[in-house]
């Protein structure tokens, strides 16, 4: 049976809620809101529960929680005048590791964290603490990479997407995060509380009146503006609309629900929900590029290929064909794949079949390579991701094919061209069984000592054409 | 009681990849080897401390980051275990640490007389950040004097590096009245690295020193312009430069614990002993000290007035 995700909650990350609701009327509502939203989760029957908290800040690409019962007592940098925050949590880790090995399928870098004493940040402990009070539900916990942007941070989420769907269970997935997050940066009393400026208030009631409409997707396609204008520009961006509308799919078809909005310390803080509806269709108010694997904008330096191998290229002899229909003699190429190192073009159609050239990873108008080349600019090996790599190989593929008339699914034969079969084949074989898995063309697969540019994998297919 | 003075100001950057490749029994991972300049570097810091009498170390460091106002341990005592929430693999340190909560409390309201927004953290179950305790783990392995542990506060992300640098400033000039007033000789630790543009992935082999490298050349450079101030005495020309070296390197500057540092200093025209600069995991991390006490390098301010 296919997992699926029954219920997305936004949530607070404040300690308040939880430690001492009873000093503010604001923050009692909030404790109440919490409590109809864990009664929203048991009437979901899910039976997991995915955290992700902005105050999880990773670095070193993405983290998850695998230790199986963490416990400490827990007290926030700020707030630790409230009190402490003792939690002990049920960590399902087998969801952990599907989690970790989903996101580097997408091409994220990731790892599981099983260690005790581990800090849970103060967002995480809130959020179980209130939602999942007797620990019925097993958790996931998923770090927020501090750097990761837009595409990277959607392709968490579908990979989050990929595990639960793995996983055949019904899942509640939750972000912990404030709406605007400025506080006030004096002490102040507990009656004294409101939202920090009106601009914050105004930004704060226009998200809450799109979640409230069940629109997501919009609000995802709004986080850049949002960041601008309610969020203290810190490196860390907001995303979490990105990651929850990546796992819950990015569309505006829920129902949502505000269930409170008050201030903490003067940031936005509210409790909504929103159940996925198939009769309805949301219309988007947006239309972002959507992205499904991370090709990474990261470590660009040591991605972008060298000037001298660039101008390798611009030498060929031969003018390269950019005309996208084919020529008289059945070539054909196109701006979207790679540019050929050589006189050649990127397909030839003889009759009903079209003969590609041989295909890598490289990225159409940058030549990055996703994954990162296998050496630098001065031949030191480097390491890189194969996973990443292939994938990029066959998204060109798919792309000359389907601009050419013809589609993967019109595969009938396949040679592949790896430079290291003893470190590369697993990865490289479990991401073609991805694509190709159903679609069952013949294939060989060859090592070779060096391909033209630093990848480690080319393709060559035979396919059939439409028209 | 008065006459209390800096002894000596130290920038001790607090990679854990350091506690990691010592291999001392506090830490549960275990390392083969590696930033061996680094630590070397830091052998040397320690041997130049010997010569120095100090009774407390006040450290401020950029992982315990508050957003209202800035906080000191209030404590006399705090043991745990810190494990570093970026390299856990590397960092799971049990500490116990004495705490200087006489002079701490005399830095808050010497702060707070000033108009700076302080609290004193007085909860016991708190966990003292892994930037202390790396810090001064490496500075004081012994761990035999008290400390004074402030936090960071984040004025630079709700305004900017240049308000960081006034309330910093401001913080300095309150150290060092509580320290003249405190009668106590203290060594003042700036926590932190220069560049602080990082690799985002990290080597099978954590102490592989065939990858580590500066992340970029211009970070190099900006960390030679930064240390050459140092060693010609140029503080106060280090602190007008330090809004764009905090924004051309994504420094740790950010964090206002250099500025405070030489601030409390009142900013030393004599030059800095550079012990060591090296790279980790693309960082640029130097270790530097001002000697107050040398007799060529007396310092203006409250402790000589």
């Amino acid at each position: 049976m296919t997992g699926e995700v029954v219920l997305g909650l936004f949530v607070p990350a404040h300690p308040h809620p939880l430690l001492c609701p009873e000093k503010s009327p604001g923050w009692a509502r909030l404790r109440e809101a919490y409590e109809q939203a864990r009664m929203i989760i048991e009437e979901s029957e899910a039976e997991l529960i995915l955290v992700y908290s902005t105050l999880w800040t990773s670095i070193i690409g993405h983290q998850f929680q695998g230790l199986k019962e963490p416990e400490w007592v827990h007290v926030d940098h700020d707030f630790h005048y409230l009190g402490s925050m003792p939690y002990k949590f049920h960590i399902d880790t087998d969801f952990a590791e599907e989690l970790s090995n989903s996101a580097k399928s997408r091409g994220l870098e990731s790892r599981v964290v099983s260690y005790h004493g581990f800090p849970i940040d103060t967002g995480t402990v809130v959020a179980l603490s209130l939602l999942n009070p007797d620990n019925n539900l097993p958790a996931g916990i998923c770090s927020s990479n501090m750097y990761s942007n837009r595409a990277e941070t959607i392709v968490l989420g579908k990979s989050a997407n990929d595990a639960i769907k793995k996983s055949g269970k019904k899942v509640a997935v939750v972000v912990v995060s404030s709406l605007s997050n400025r506080m006030f940066t004096d002490k102040i009393k507990p009656h004294e509380e409101k939202i920090h400026s009106q601009k914050d208030d105004e930004w704060n009631r226009k998200i809450l009146e799109f979640l409230d409409e069940g629109r997501l997707e919009d609000v995802s396609q709004l986080s850049r503006e949002i960041h601008q204008q309610i969020r203290v520009q810190k490196v860390v961006a907001f995303k979490p609309m990105w990651w929850l509308a990546g796992v819950m799919g990015q569309h505006n078809n829920f129902a949502g629900k505000v269930h409170a909005y008050e201030s903490v310390h003067g940031a936005g803080c509210a409790v909504a929900s929103l159940i996925p509806k198939i009769d309805e269709v949301g219309d988007k108010e947006y239309d972002e590029d959507d992205v499904e694997t991370y090709h990474g904008d990261r470590n660009v330096l040591d991605t972008i290929i060298s000037e001298e191998e660039n101008n390798d290229f611009e030498s060929s002899n031969e003018p390269l064909d950019e005309k996208e229909e084919f020529s008289e003699s059945g070539t054909f190429s196109t701006s979207r794949a790679p540019k050929p190192v050589g006189a050649y073009p990127h397909a030839r159609k003889v009759g009903d079949l079209l003969y590609l050239s041989g295909v890598g990873p490289r990225q159409p108008k940058s030549n990055a390579i996703p994954g990162g080349p296998v050496k630098d600019a001065t031949g030191k090996n480097l390491d890189y991701n194969m996973k990443a790599q292939t994938i990029a190989c066959i998204e060109n593929i798919k792309t000359i094919l389907e601009d050419s008339g013809s589609s993967l699914e019109d595969v009938v034969d396949v040679t592949s061209f790896l430079i290291n079969m003893d470190r590369d084949f697993a990865d490289y074989n479990s991401i073609y069984a991805d694509y190709f898995g159903e679609i069952r063309p013949t294939r060989t697969t060859l090592e070779i000592n060096a391909l033209p540019t630093p990848i480690a994998v080319e393709m060559k297919v035979i396919a059939k054409i439409k028209y | 009681m008065s006459g209390g003075r800096i002894v000596a100001g130290l920038l001790a950057p607090h990679p854990p990849h350091l506690v990691y490749a010592e291999n001392p029994p506090q830490n549960e991972p275990k390392a083969e080897c590696g930033w061996e300049t680094l630590r070397w570097g830091y052998e040397r810091l320690r041997k130049q401390l010997e010569n120095i009498d100090y009774d407390v170390i006040v450290i401020l460091s950029p992982h315990w980051q508050t957003y209202i106002g800035t906080h000191f341990l209030g404590l006399n005592n705090f043991k745990s275990l810190s494990v570093d929430p970026i390299f856990p693999n590397l960092f799971r340190y049990h500490y116990d640490i004495n705490i200087d909560v006489e002079l701490a409390k005399m830095i808050h309201d010497e702060a707070e007389s000033d108009g700076l927004s302080v609290r004193m953290m007085e909860n016991p179950d708190f966990r003292v950040d892994y930037g202390t305790i790396t810090s001064c783990h490496l500075t004081n392995p012994n761990w035999d004097k008290p400390i004074v542990s402030i936090s960071s506060n984040r004025s630079v992300h709700y305004y900017s590096v240049e308000v960081m640098q006034e309330m910093m400033i401001k913080l300095g000039e309150a150290t060092r009245k509580a320290i003249w007033k405190s009668g106590k000789k203290a060594v003042v630790i700036s926590s932190n690295s220069l560049s602080h543009r990082h690799f985002v992935n990290e080597s099978e082999v954590p102490e592989d020193m065939s990858k580590e490298h500066i992340t970029n050349h211009s970070q190099y450079l900006w960390d030679m312009k930064m240390i050459n101030m140092m060693k010609n005495g140029k503080t106060k020309e280090l602190i007008e430069m330090m809004p764009e070296f905090t924004e051309q390197t994504v420094a740790e500057t950010d964090g206002g614990a250099l500025t405070w540092m030489l601030s409390s200093l009142n900013y030393p025209t004599y030059p800095a002993t550079i012990h060591e600069y090296g790279t980790i995991i693309g960082t640029g991390n130097a270790i530097a000290a001002w000697d107050t006490n040398d007799e060529k390098r007396k310092i203006e301010g409250v402790s000589s007035k």
